[in-house]
């Protein structure tokens, strides 16, 4: 029982995660960034060396992981910052469909960067393996990186919360995420507060990538794009730019595939994703706007 | 010779007076003609050409300008973006496999079919009609709860639509073979079936642009307030617009698997979910002309980098020795032409005779 609390919590904060790095974005510039599934494998590619081997070569693998780890966010932002300074800001005009292709159309880029120098073999890799050890919990015995991811997880919500709640830069950020042109018009820097939004989301990337890496112990190209469809849709569930409803969204999804992988007949299990997604759809037709809707996405007449 | 005008409709709204029976079929029967002529250029010249590799290639084309026209169909005129659309090509093509494989092949690898359809064989433009009814009637189910949504939670509803449809296909065993791949469909290998879906699809998307429930469709994409105030059913309008849509996307499944003779359920997933959507969006997403134009410029674009990558014809799909580039070029490109023109290559404008576009513009001042 307490093994299934803590599959969907651990699940969970991997799809908060990743929906909290959409909205972050979504709310700042009301782009839906496709590319970001694609930077989160970047980010574990960028742990490797270039190779076409099965047994991926680490060479910044080896660091301790108080270096390791800054490394990762900071590969993760500043390739997010990169996208946006290339990329997304020739796009701030343009429809929102025009927006999302292009950042698909990124995606992909990054995407066949990654497979010409690795080819798209999954690659095994020991990332941080002292984590796999079990550890013993009331009576559950669970390994110990699905604890730290729990316990990373919310420690990042809590901090960016407080970064969001208590520093100027975070009230900016809210600011924009409300109402972009009254808080251009009241001074706000657009171009800073867009690209804080971009490495935020690039370091949630990085958070993702490591902790998503050291729990498969692969190193896949596809490997963000699974996570991805589903922190989309929590971000749409939890209501689109709202950030608190991404996270609930998030460990909602997370919760809701453990639980049916459990509750669900064994014939019926392959077909739980299938489930998942009818959940899905009968939420948005009882609240189109999200189960947290954010001010100012609702368009007015 | 020819040129692309504004659209004609404002016009026509402008008009107190009743307009002449046709009249605006007559007026925008240019757009589909055009393209219609376009297709069988392309086709004609493949023909003279004679060279096996640039035929399939070029029926892949076909293929793809029916998925794009059923795409634009519902996005060009609803405005709601599907990412939905290519899970009816799935059940499309799979449909078509149930219903031309060989019966002895059928009953070892897909044992779980009700017992009439192991027994029967069709020709292919039977099943592609068939094929293309059932997932017509599939579009119409999901169609009644989807389209209550709107915008980004339309978009989210039929992204998981599309996922839940996979799920399925990949799971069923002894329905779909799941992720295994089911061979042995009749190969098509003459161009001309697929020239004529293209057409087919491209008269059935002017059709439904210029029909009652189209324009009314059109109108509630650019001005929903006003439409629903106007008397438009705003769920009935996209519900018609996405059946009609997801058959013809069944009918590209059909003739998708017709063209290769193997379907899997991850062909018909993100990756082309993502380059159909690509090529509405570059060609113009609010143009019939656009969707067509779009398939036609990108598959041109992936064609010539394949060349340039590999040196020889096509088939470079799989591992090639520096695989990347060519995919890395064609978004990069992609992402230049929307940086330069974010409505697309054609915008919201419709290809059509010259002499008639001048008439038009005049009346209209």
């Amino acid at each position: 029982m307490l093994q299934i609390v803590f599959d969907g919590l651990s699940l969970g904060s991997l799809y908060a995660l990743g929906a909290l790095g959409i909205a972050l974005i979504f709310g700042v510039m009301r782009l839906v960034n496709f590319a970001h599934g694609d930077v989160i494998a970047f980010c574990i590619f960028a742990l490797l060396w270039p190779s076409t081997d099965a047994m991926a070569v680490v060479f910044a693998g080896q660091l301790p992981w108080y270096l390791l780890v800054p490394l990762v966010l900071v590969v993760g932002a500043g390739l997010s910052v990169l996208c946006e300074i290339l990329v997304f800001r020739r796009f701030r005009r343009a429809s929102p469909a025009t927006m999302m292709i292009a950042s698909f159309a990124l995606g992909f880029v990054i995407r066949y960067f990654l497979l010409m120098l690795f080819t798209s073999r999954p690659k095994s890799i020991s990332l941080l393996p002292m984590l796999s050890q079990p550890v013993e919990i009331f009576g559950a015995r669970l390994p110990l990186l699905q604890l730290i991811t729990i316990v990373a997880t919310v420690v990042i919500l809590i901090g960016l919360s407080l970064f969001l709640r208590r520093t100027r830069f975070g009230l900016e950020m809210r600011a924009a995420a409300e109402n972009f042109s009254m808080a251009r018009m009241l001074g706000v820097r657009a171009n800073r507060v867009i690209m804080g939004a971009f490495a935020l989301s690039g370091a949630l990337a990085g958070a993702i990538a490591l902790i998503f890496g050291s729990q498969t112990g692969t190193a896949d190209i596809q490997m963000g794009a699974s996570i991805m469809l589903m922190a989309f849709i929590a971000t749409v569930i939890g209501g689109l730019g709202s950030l608190a409803g991404a996270v609930l969204a998030g460990f909602l999804l997370g919760g809701a595939s453990v639980v049916m992988q459990v509750v669900l007949p064994v014939d019926a299990r392959p077909f739980r994703d299938a489930f998942v997604y009818g959940a899905v759809i009968l939420i948005l037709l009882f609240r189109p706007q999200g189960l947290i809707a954010a001010r100012g996405t609702k368009e007015r007449v | 010779m020819t040129t692309a005008t504004v659209s004609p409709l404002p016009a026509d709204l402008l008009s107190s007076r009743k307009p002449a029976p046709f009249s605006l079929a007559r007026r925008t029967i240019m757009t589909p003609v055009l393209l219609s002529l376009l297709i069988l250029a392309i086709a004609g010249l493949t023909v003279l050409s004679g060279s096996k590799p640039f035929n399939q290639a070029v029926i892949d084309v076909f293929v793809r300008v029916t998925l794009v026209v059923g795409l634009y169909i519902f996005i060009g005129n609803s405005g709601v973006l599907s990412f939905g659309h290519i899970g009816f090509t799935c059940m499309g093509a799979y449909a078509a496999a149930w219903l031309t494989i060989n019966p002895i092949m059928k009953k070892s690898a897909l044992p779980g079919l009700p017992q009439w359809l192991l027994e029967t064989r069709l020709p292919y433009w039977q099943s592609a009609f068939l094929a293309a009814l059932f997932a017509g009637v599939a579009a119409l189910v999901f169609g009644r709860v989807l389209m209550r949504l709107s915008g980004i939670a339309a978009s989210i509803a039929t992204f998981a639509m599309l996922a839940m449809i996979n799920t399925i296909y990949s799971n069923w065993e002894d329905v779909t073979g799941a992720t295994s791949s089911v061979v042995g469909i009749p190969i098509v290998r003459t161009i001309w079936p697929y020239v004529g879906a293209a057409i087919i699809s491209i008269f059935i998307a002017w059709g439904h642009a210029i029909s009652r429930a189209g324009l009314a469709l059109r109108a509630a994409r650019d001005e929903p307030t006003a439409a629903a105030a106007s008397g438009v059913d705003i769920p009935r309008a996209r519900l018609v617009a996405f059946t009609i849509s997801g058959a013809v996307m069944g009918l590209g499944g059909a003739l998708m698997a017709h063209s290769i003779g193997v379907v899997t359920p991850d062909t018909f997933y993100l990756g082309l979910t993502f380059i159909t959507l690509s090529m509405l969006v570059v060609g113009g997403m609010g143009s019939l002309s656009g969707a067509v134009i779009g398939v036609v410029l990108l598959s041109a674009l992936i064609q010539a980098l394949r060349w340039l990558e590999a040196g020889v014809a096509i088939g470079s799909t799989t591992f090639g020795l520096p695989k990347g580039l060519q995919e890395i070029a064609l978004g990069v490109i992609m992402i230049v032409i929307l940086a330069l023109r974010p409505a697309g290559l054609i915008g919201n404008r419709e290809i059509t005779s010259f002499r008639r576009s001048s008439r038009k513009q005049s009346s209209q001042q």
